[in-house]
């Protein structure tokens, strides 16, 4: 735009058409908020919910290597579709909503639900003296170092939990920490629906 | 009582205002010199008024009026009194009253201090003002009335969210409203010049005062916004680029760009539209901003209010004021014909570099914090755009800023020669490849912090030769002094403000070279963390007034000798249900030395410990930001410059 106030040689109709841009480009934006608004009152946008693309569809494979320094076993790609429900946690020893999210992992696990946990991006030593301190909640463990499941299942970030029924279709993707509240409202009718 | 004289003086200002934004504006076109002047008197009622509503507001906080549902759900009995304050604005219909008091103080300023401003200029940016001051009373009083009753009284407040619970939370909004504020302004002075169909060089001297209070305000917010979330919340980060600090930037951004081509206007008679553009750019972006956060569109931490109904108001607001401003500079603009011309090396041409560099900035951040939502509403896909984005975008935008910035103000108006800038430079240039190669050399870590160090160099050596050229510091060192003094003010305002942005730099880059442990310690056990040793002595319980802690006693050690001791606590607030972290710091202004306590489990406390190179840099170099800003402002040429036109208009029409 200084450009075409700089030299005025500019041709008018151009310069004019120009003037206008602001005008047309505020109203796309308004009327794409406007969109959002209308969304939000009839439920169809959300801006806190993160749905995922992996939804009905069968889980990308885990192949990757178990957590060294620790028991839990690693587990095989086809672990996923066991016939009953599974948790797939993805967390590191550096996320602090991990922490937050921690004692409902152990409460789950101690109910008897089936967690595997990916540790993402992280050093084992480190993920080791996580799980020592606060409990390990996981009844088999990899470790995606290099965050290359995380790119497959399209991960918004840690910690982040899929529900994949016994046939190994993802149902359910909760992004952050699953407070009480999430477990009793959202999940727990999930489980029961695919126990 | 008191609550209801404080809603009724709402509606009065309501009315006020609606007076306010028609009669000047009828007796401007009609050249009718009473009505006109009506504008200066309805905008002091407007400012009585809110100022009336905003004390009513006050009393009911500090005297815990349990019957307000403003303070039921946002105050306690417990708290301190400057908490209690503080909660007045802490919460969404407090914070737009405030917004709408330092709109009318802006209004009534123009009209006390805008004396010398043309009659009908001065009626026609009252007039605008009027009307956004009309938009926002008729949002408090019609979705957000801060003075609702509940009936039977609550026992006690609800508190306010502890977080919140801090002196530097308690200034943070009213300075960054000061700056969102200050837009209007400039955004009224726009729309009336659109509507006179006039912007020449005292256009451009009138607007830069409030460009640059504006932009100082936003300056100090922002730093106190980051300084805050560095020692509050926790995290050890000063800068999130979460979607509502972008929001801030943005006005930030353009505002800085209008400051700079203000100048232009002022001493060229250029860049007319660019800078009537830039104007109702720098308010879009406010009031986006506004929208953002309280509308519920976006998730953050920041954000306010969840309401569809608050939002549908704001945006029909935005629409109106946007697309009005932007209809009418289309339609307007093409009357602003440019009178000066300019040679692409001259300080006007590094101007309009750096506002097309500020501009691509402020797109870039925008496009980023706006993608997310609408990728969501039209591809249905969740996406988020980080750290990682404005890192690969906006710090390649940013190295020929910080390039042209130091190499500007060296440049002569109307037509500059490259030679003696660079003659002028060289030294400095020097020092700061010498300075880059060094960290990199010291460092062997990533390149960027390397280059922080060095562009900050280069910012801050160019600031102290554009001064020390004026004053002939060099060349004739005794007259020295005596050209400093005469030195205007404005001229050392922007060497001050450009040295500052280079501390806030020198800053950002020493905390690329930060490093942090998160540890497990039983007490009596160390840590070497930088070439400290952090020793945990003990954890202990604390009762402050509203509050029970743990709270953690780390003793930092240097070669045996103690440094400091931290105490860094996890404060539960029962009545918040709400536990918070108090981050402890010790800074030795070449560091930081943090200490974050985390959970406790059989003795064993987790610390996460942070060490901070030149951390407390960042917020002090935006001070100095807003200080150069400052003492722009008090140049004898923004303060007696006004009349010029006044006196040039009334020849012309003699």
């Amino acid at each position: 735009m200084s450009g075409a106030e700089g030299s005025p040689t500019a041709r008018p109709l151009a310069r004019r058409a120009l003037l206008w841009a602001p005008l047309g480009l505020a109203a796309a934006g308004g009327i794409g908020f406007w969109a959002m608004l209308r969304g939000m009152k009839d439920g169809s946008y959300d801006p806190r919910g993160v749905p995922s693309a992996l939804l009905g569809k069968p889980a990308p494979r885990l192949a990757l290597p178990p957590l060294e320094g620790v028991e839990t076993p690693g587990f095989q790609p086809e672990a996923l579709a066991t016939g009953g429900p599974v948790l797939v946690n993805f967390w590191a020893s550096w996320c602090v909503p991990c922490v937050i999210e921690h004692p409902q992992l152990m409460a789950l696990q101690a109910r008897g639900v089936r967690l595997l946990g990916v540790n993402y991006k992280d050093k084992a030593p480190e993920a080791g003296r996580f799980l020592r301190q606060h409990g390990n909640p996981f009844s088999a463990l990899v470790v995606d170092a290099e965050g290359r499941a995380g790119i497959d299942y399209g991960l918004y970030g840690v910690p982040e939990t899929y529900l994949v029924d016994g046939g190994g279709i993802v149902r359910w993707r909760w992004a952050g920490p699953m407070t009480p509240d999430t477990v009793s409202a959202e999940l727990e009718p999930l489980l029961r629906r695919h126990a | 009582m008191i609550p209801e004289l404080g809603h009724f003086a709402l509606a009065l200002a309501l009315a006020l205002a609606l007076a306010q934004s028609v009669l000047p504006l009828v007796g401007a076109q009609r050249g009718e010199a009473r009505l006109m002047a009506a504008g200066a008197g309805l905008a002091t009622g407007v400012l009585i008024a809110v100022a009336a509503a905003f004390a009513a507001l006050l009393w009911s906080f500090a005297e815990n009026d349990t019957t307000v549902s403003a303070v039921v759900q946002n105050s306690h009995s417990a708290k301190p009194m400057l908490y209690k304050l503080a909660g007045a604005w802490g919460n969404h219909e407090g914070s737009m009253v405030l917004w709408v008091l330092i709109l009318a103080l802006c209004g009534g300023a123009v009209a006390l201090f805008g004396r010398g401003l043309p009659g009908a200029l001065r009626a026609r940016v009252l007039a605008i003002l009027g009307m956004i001051a009309v938009g926002f009373l008729a949002f408090i009083l019609a979705t957000s009335n801060p003075f609702t009753r509940v009936w039977p009284p609550a026992v006690d407040g609800q508190g306010l969210n502890p977080v919140l619970q801090d002196p530097g939370l308690a200034f943070h909004p009213p300075l960054l409203y000061l700056g969102y504020v200050g837009t209007a302004v400039t955004f009224a002075f726009a729309i009336a010049a659109l509507i006179e169909g006039r912007v020449d060089a005292a256009w451009g001297r009138w607007v830069r005062p409030w460009a640059l209070a504006s932009w100082s305000f936003l300056t100090l917010g922002i730093a106190l916004g980051s300084w805050w979330a560095y020692y509050e919340l926790g995290w050890g980060g000063y800068w999130f680029w979460d979607p509502v600090e972008n929001a801030s930037l943005l006005p930030w951004l353009a505002g800085c760009a209008l400051l700079h081509s203000a100048i232009v206007v002022e001493k060229r008679e250029a860049l007319k539209t660019w800078s009537i553009f830039l104007a109702i750019l720098a308010f879009s972006m406010s009031l986006l901003g506004t929208f953002l956060v309280r509308s519920g569109v976006l998730n953050s931490v920041h954000a306010f209010a969840n309401d569809p109904e608050r939002g549908v108001f704001i945006l029909a607001l935005l629409f109106i004021t946007v697309g009005g401003a932007f209809a009418l500079f289309a339609w307007r603009a093409p009357a602003l014909m440019p009178t000066g011309i300019f040679a692409p090396l001259s300080r006007e041409g590094a101007l309009v570099l750096n506002n097309l560099l500020l501009c691509t900035v402020a797109a870039v951040v925008l496009a980023g914090t706006l993608y997310p939502m609408f990728a969501d509403l039209m591809l249905k896909a969740k996406i988020s755009v980080g750290p990682p984005f404005y890192q690969a975008t906006v710090f390649p935008l940013a190295l020929p800023l910080i390039l042209a910035m130091a190499a500007g103000p060296l440049m002569a108006w109307k037509r500059a020669r490259a030679w003696p800038v660079l003659q002028r430079l060289w030294w400095v240039a020097l020092v700061a490849l010498g300075v880059i190669a060094l960290v990199w050399l010291v460092q062997g870590r990533p390149v960027l912090p390397a280059l922080g160090f060095g562009a900050a160099c280069w910012l801050i050596l160019a600031a102290f030769v554009d001064v020390a050229e004026r004053i002939a510091l060099f060349s004739r060192p005794r007259a020295a002094f005596a050209r400093a003094r005469g030195l205007p003010r404005a001229a050392w305002g922007g060497a001050v403000a450009h040295a500052g942005f280079g501390i806030s730099l020198l800053g950002m880059a020493g905390m690329g070279l930060a490093t942090q442990a998160l540890v497990n310690v039983r007490p009596g056990q160390s840590v070497p963390l930088a070439g400290y040793e952090f020793r945990l002595d003990g954890v202990g319980d604390v009762v402050g007034p509203n509050f029970t802690a743990r709270r953690a006693t780390v003793t930092v050690l240097r070669d045996g000798a103690v440094v400091t001791v931290l105490t860094p606590e996890r404060r539960n607030f029962p009545l918040a249900r709400q536990t918070t972290t108090e981050a402890a710091i010790h800074t030795t202004w070449a560091s930081d030395l943090y200490a974050v306590m985390g959970e406790e489990e059989n003795g064993v406390a987790t610390l996460r410990l942070h060490h901070n190179p030149l951390a407390p840099w960042i917020w002090l170099g935006g001070a100095v930001m807003a200080l150069g800003g400052g003492i722009s402002l008090s140049d004898r040429r923004a303060r007696v410059g006004a009349p010029a036109r006044r006196r040039a208009a009334a020849e012309a029409e003699a």
